[in-house]
């Protein structure tokens, strides 16, 4: 088919101006938390450095990134080896239900947000009885956590092959050290990226920790929600955004570079 | 396995040593199901225990009611809450709603995504196509709540639309429309995309050398071949807004979504059946949605 060029310039158009718009509210956020304006009118009439000087010292904040921290960090821990055996398990392996436990580990994301919320909000209060804390958050966040970390170990181990594996079994190592010795180092930048990608998922995730989260752990997103109605704390809240933006893109942009680097090289 | 020698002292030799492992290795090794079970009981454990068990607890407590003298959950089979649901109007009102927001979203984002992804796949050069890929994963990966939070800023009074004299429409249901389909605008782009990069372009040429005209080409050749892509990018942009109400909290004003109902029951309302209930109906809808397509055989190719 051949397209005239009046119709490629147009689909360029499109094209660009669309990109441009996804990525222009973003700027005028990072672009607001030096506005002077409180209310942020736009365009910013001067440069200030207030709002960040603010955001450092506002407790409630810093406490929020503290625990979103640790929710993240002890989340992803969960995630890499629950992640790393299912993906052995059903790379490795063919057993009857297969399929089932490969939907079973997408379906905490596939599912409509507030139904996972919701399903272990009532887990946790209703059935089990046991009031929400940081460790219901970590609960939620590690089990939706696990298939980033799963398809990246599984792509990993698909491209792997089991060739070395066979040739450290046969010549006669145990199974733990093939594990240890071949198979995990050839692994070590897919658990990197997925681990990333997981931590960043925790980060940023608000729908279902809304649900999960109490007793005073507060993370980081439910910390913008609270103030984001507030008009006193809205540039701090702008603030931290920024914040949010730089913790959940360089991540994943480490991520995808670790996987670039690799895959070449197959 | 040649593995003779045992050496049970030892820590594992390295594996250049010689045929040298632990009897519970070699028995791991002869026992392919014991390592499949080793390797499968934890993370099944978890997600039994902590996901499917509650799905299937969430299913049961629809069924119950709440004392309302106590307050207290009461455990008898009832179909209350899903009496409540149909007969009053506000349920109703906000799945309708819901559902269209939903569709609004989904339209919006399949017609802008078609172009985009047709440019990409089939307009640009390789180099330019490796760029605009990693141009529209980015954004998937920026916080979603400062995506919200930044067309809150964009569309608030003095704000960057009034500015440009475009105008804001203000907090409401047609900002919650806008966010959600910038919100979910990537996710609709990209299985687009891969579909109309599986289209051979030398189908294309065919058709063109055979004097269709590129419109027909459009219609009786790329889209049959796209309808998986479409069909699955609007999966996730309507299961997407039906699972969203954080959206609506910050942009929408005084609307209401299912999502709102479902945690204002659950936390200051206090009546974990009823939001359990509520909780069913965009499962509901997403099941007959997926049967229906079913039906239709688009999802095979997905």
């Amino acid at each position: 088919m051949t397209l005239s060029t009046t119709t490629k310039r147009i689909l360029a158009v499109i094209t660009f101006g669309v990109l441009g718009l996804i990525y222009l509210p973003l700027l005028v956020v990072v672009a607001n938390s030096v506005n002077p304006s409180q209310s942020m009118t736009w365009p910013p009439r001067g440069v200030t450095f207030e709002w960040w000087e603010r955001a450092a010292q506002s407790a409630g904040a810093r406490e929020a990134l503290v625990t979103s921290l640790q929710v993240a960090a002890i989340a992803t821990g969960i995630a890499l080896v629950l992640g790393t055996l299912l993906a052995i398990a059903l790379q490795r392996y063919s057993f009857f239900g297969k399929h089932s436990v490969n939907l079973l580990v997408i379906l905490p994301i596939a599912l409509p947000g507030v139904v996972t919320g919701i399903a272990l909000n009532n887990g946790f209060r209703g059935i089990l009885g046991i009031d929400l804390s940081l460790w219901t958050i970590v609960i939620a966040h590690a089990t939706f956590c696990i298939v980033t970390v799963f398809n990246n170990v599984q792509a990993r181990l698909r491209r792997m092959g089991t060739s070395l594996e066979d040739a450290s079994a046969d010549l006669g190592a145990g199974v733990f050290t093939t594990f240890r010795l071949i198979t995990l180092p050839q692994l070590r930048s897919a658990l990197l990226a997925g681990g990333m990608l997981a931590f960043a998922l925790s980060f940023d995730e608000i729908i279902v920790t809304t649900f999960t989260a109490g007793g005073g752990a507060n993370t980081l997103p439910i910390w913008i929600l609270n103030n984001m109605f507030r008009p006193n704390q809205a540039p701090v809240v702008n603030v931290v955004a920024v914040v949010l933006i730089l913790f959940s893109i360089v991540p994943v942009w480490l991520a995808q570079r670790l996987s670039a680097d690799v895959e070449p090289a197959r | 396995m040649t593995s003779t020698v045992p050496d049970t002292d030892q820590a594992p030799a390295p594996a250049l040593r010689g045929p040298v492992a632990r009897p519970g290795s070699r028995l791991l090794h002869r026992m392919v199901w014991l390592r499949l079970s080793l390797l499968l009981s934890a993370p099944l454990a978890w997600m039994v225990l902590v996901y499917v068990v509650a799905l299937a607890a969430l299913l049961i407590t629809s069924l119950w009611s709440v004392d309302s003298l106590s307050s207290e959950i009461d455990r008898t089979w009832t179909l209350d809450n899903f009496r409540t649901l149909i007969e009053n109007e506000v349920y109703r009102n906000v799945t309708v709603r819901t559902i269209g927001v939903a569709l609004a979203v989904t339209v919006i984002d399949v017609a802008i995504a078609l172009p985009i992804a047709f440019y990409m796949a089939k307009v640009a050069t390789p180099r330019a196509r490796r760029m605009l890929v990693v141009a529209v994963l980015t954004p998937l990966w920026a916080s979603y709540l400062v995506k919200v939070f930044s067309w809150r800023v964009v569309l608030s009074e003095g704000g960057l639309a009034e500015w440009t004299g475009l105008g804001s429409p203000g907090y409401g249901l047609t900002a919650v429309v806008i966010t959600q389909s910038y919100l979910w605008l990537p996710y609709v782009i990209l299985p687009i995309f891969a579909a109309l990069e599986r289209v051979p372009d030398s189908l294309l040429e065919a058709a063109g050398d055979l004097g269709a005209p590129g419109s027909m080409v459009l219609r009786s050749i790329v889209m049959p071949l796209l309808v998986p892509g479409i069909v699955a990018g609007a999966i996730f942009s309507f299961s997407l807004t039906m699972g969203d109400y954080i959206t609506v909290n910050i942009v929408g004003g005084a609307n209401q979504m299912l999502g709102n109902l479902v945690f204002v029951n659950a936390g200051a309302a206090n009546n974990l059946p009823l939001a359990a209930a509520i909780a069913m109906i965009p499962i509901v809808v997403m099941l007959v949605l997926l049967t229906a397509i079913r039906r239709t055989g688009a999802l095979e190719n997905i």
